[in-house]
């Protein structure tokens, strides 16, 4: 180890920088709609430094119902960064070696352009009348914030789930910019089952007499109840089968025997009212409908003459497809159809399926192989783009 | 560094600088490293197990956790400078298929195999009228990878009606190693495994 590495505590937190950036102009930000932005804010998290080439940066894309607050406190909520387990000092997204990138996604309500926001034209918030954004909105968006850092080229792109199709969407609209790219637990298509649920939570947020048509920040009230069950319905696909029963089973919750009515009497409805009521505290209805349909749309196959090997037929980037065997939302099949279309390509990619019960959220949580390979991926790619290994 | 396998040092040492290699059956990616870092190949590999997979790319290797029956169909033609296919054609479901996608995905393909009929593994058929069970090919029959078994002879055969041509062969006793001519009766009787250098059309 370099003396430089011992001076780094493992469980330092990296130093975050918390900015936004502003961006004006009647197409500030042009939308696969035909719509646009005349207003755009992006809010964003940096860790780590920038080195002088600009050839160490990081961009992490962030799931649905997340942040731009990977590795660093989340001031709305006072809890540790999503990602914390792999970017700081001495994990794979070494901050000590590498400048780390994480943006609120467009749509989002933590400070990046969102329903939420007001609208320049009207004075009033958006509500319903943002325009639908895509993946490739996002990435758009996230493009203009590189753009503004000053940095041509990405080392790694990397994400989970949403944050995932993001990961594809760079490697198919900026192949030049992407240096190496690890798409987590995700799909290069919203598969039928996945639109489905996601449309019952889009029902149950509108079917609450506070969502008012999508204006309920007009009318000064909050459509809690539709969110949370919308948030408690996609929770139990992040889970798996087994997860669920191996952490509740037909446990009773805080009594001997069941009630014979409709309180909480299992644990596992209580854990499910617990995430719908702590969803509600952090998140926007709104936001949650635009989010969702973003990913229903994404179809990156069907963007390129239905055949997903030809998304790829510039990319020069080095691959790391990762997918989780519990994992019924984004299953390893979906991964492999994106393996297949890389091969397909000719491009340079590997392919882990990590074996855990934990199901879809497995990659938000605490497995050292996932560390270790994430880790070696970006110390390959770091070495073939020259960058010294500390 | 380790020393290479003796085998993954003579297929190595047919492999050209700078070129492009697929290994088939890379396992913990011994051979891959080896080419990356001594002959600048751009190298790629297909593995079985995950825990070979996953040592690999933690090591900076580009592989993908994949069967060599099914996934060769997804690579373009011409893909490869070298396919190679080190120990992992005997344990493939469909041999012939697997050696005509590695044709069609390679220029070259690097094949070695152990030899069935290695003297040892005749005696013991013939003294003991058991399955054999060697230093080189050490499973019971019951619970042997190695289900499509071949000789030199029969390896060679198989590669004439493919329409490859065997540039080189390798006949491996023991410690040493030695080029032969792939139809040859002693290197047949001799040779415990065989490298085959094959060109594709």
């Amino acid at each position: 180890m370099s003396a430089a590495a011992e001076t780094i505590r493992p469980d330092a937190a990296p130093v975050v920088h918390d900015a936004v950036l502003r961006l004006a102009g009647p197409r500030a930000l042009t939308l696969d709609s035909g719509q646009a932005l005349a207003q755009l804010a992006i809010a964003y998290n940096t860790y780590g430094e920038l080195n002088a080439a600009k050839s160490n940066a990081i961009l992490i894309c962030h799931a649905l119902s997340l942040d731009q607050h990977a590795a660093s406190v989340n001031p709305l909520t006072g809890k540790p960064g999503w990602w914390e387990l792999m970017v700081g000092p001495g994990k794979p997204f070494d901050t000590s070696r590498f400048f780390v990138i994480c943006a609120n996604v467009v749509g989002g309500c933590m400070g990046t352009t969102g329903p939420r926001d007001v609208d320049p034209a009207t004075g009033k918030s958006y509500g319903l009348t943002f325009p639908v954004i895509t993946i490739r909105d996002m990435v758009r968006a996230q493009a203009l914030l590189v753009d503004h850092l000053g940095i041509a080229e990405l080392l790694c792109v990397a994400g989970g789930s949403m944050g995932g199709m993001q990961v594809l969407e760079w490697m198919a609209s900026y192949p030049e910019r992407v240096i190496s790219a690890i798409p987590i637990a995700t799909a290069a298509k919203h598969s039928a089952q996945n639109i489905a649920f996601h449309e019952v939570g889009r029902q149950a947020i509108m079917a609450d007499p506070d969502w008012r048509g999508g204006d309920y920040l007009e009318h000064g009230v909050f459509p809690s109840k539709g969110l949370a069950v919308a948030r408690m319905a996609a929770h139990i696909t992040y889970l798996s089968e087994a997860a669920l029963q191996r952490k509740f089973g037909r446990e009773l919750q805080d009594r001997q025997q069941v009630s014979y009515a409709f309180d909480a009497d299992f644990q596992v409805e209580s854990y499910l009212r617990h995430q719908g009521r702590s969803f509600v505290e952090r998140f926007d209805a709104n936001s949650y409908l635009y989010i969702t349909r973003a990913m229903d749309y994404f179809d990156l196959a069907a963007d390129h003459g239905g055949q997903l090997a030809r998304a790829f037929a510039r990319l020069k980037a080095r691959v790391c497809v990762a997918s989780f065997t519990s994992d019924w939302l984004f299953p390893t099949t979906e991964s492999k159809r994106i393996v297949h279309a890389l091969n397909a390509a000719a491009a340079n990619v590997s392919f882990v399926e990590f074996d855990t019960d934990k199901g879809h959220d497995a990659f938000l949580l605490d497995l050292p192989e996932m560390e270790g390979i994430f880790g070696g991926f970006v110390n390959a790619a770091a070495a073939h783009r020259g960058l010294k290994a500390t | 560094m380790t020393a290479l396998r003796l085998d993954l040092g003579i297929i190595a040492g047919m492999v050209a600088d700078g070129s492009r290699v697929l290994d088939v059956g890379c396992g913990d990616g011994a051979l891959l490293k080896h080419l990356a870092e001594s002959k600048g190949v751009d190298a790629r590999g297909i593995e079985l197990s995950q825990a070979g997979v996953n040592a690999c790319v933690a090591h900076g290797l580009s592989v993908v956790q994949g069967d060599a029956d099914r996934d060769l169909a997804d690579y373009p033609d011409k893909a490869f400078d070298y396919v190679i296919l080190g120990q992992t054609i005997q344990a493939t479901r469909n041999p012939r298929q697997v050696l005509e996608q590695m044709a069609r995905i390679g220029r070259r393909g690097i094949v070695s195999t152990p030899n069935f009929a290695h003297w040892r593994m005749r005696l013991q058929l013939l003294s003991g009228g058991r399955m054999p069970v060697t230093h080189a090919l050490p499973h019971a029959w019951h619970d042997t990878p190695n289900i499509h078994m071949c000789s030199l002879r029969d390896f060679a055969e198989l590669s004439r009606e493919l329409g490859l041509t065997i540039e080189r062969t390798v006949a491996l006793r023991g410690a040493k190693a030695r080029d032969v001519r792939p139809f040859s009766t002693a290197a047949n009787i001799l040779a415990e495994q065989a490298i085959f250098l094959l060109a594709a059309k």
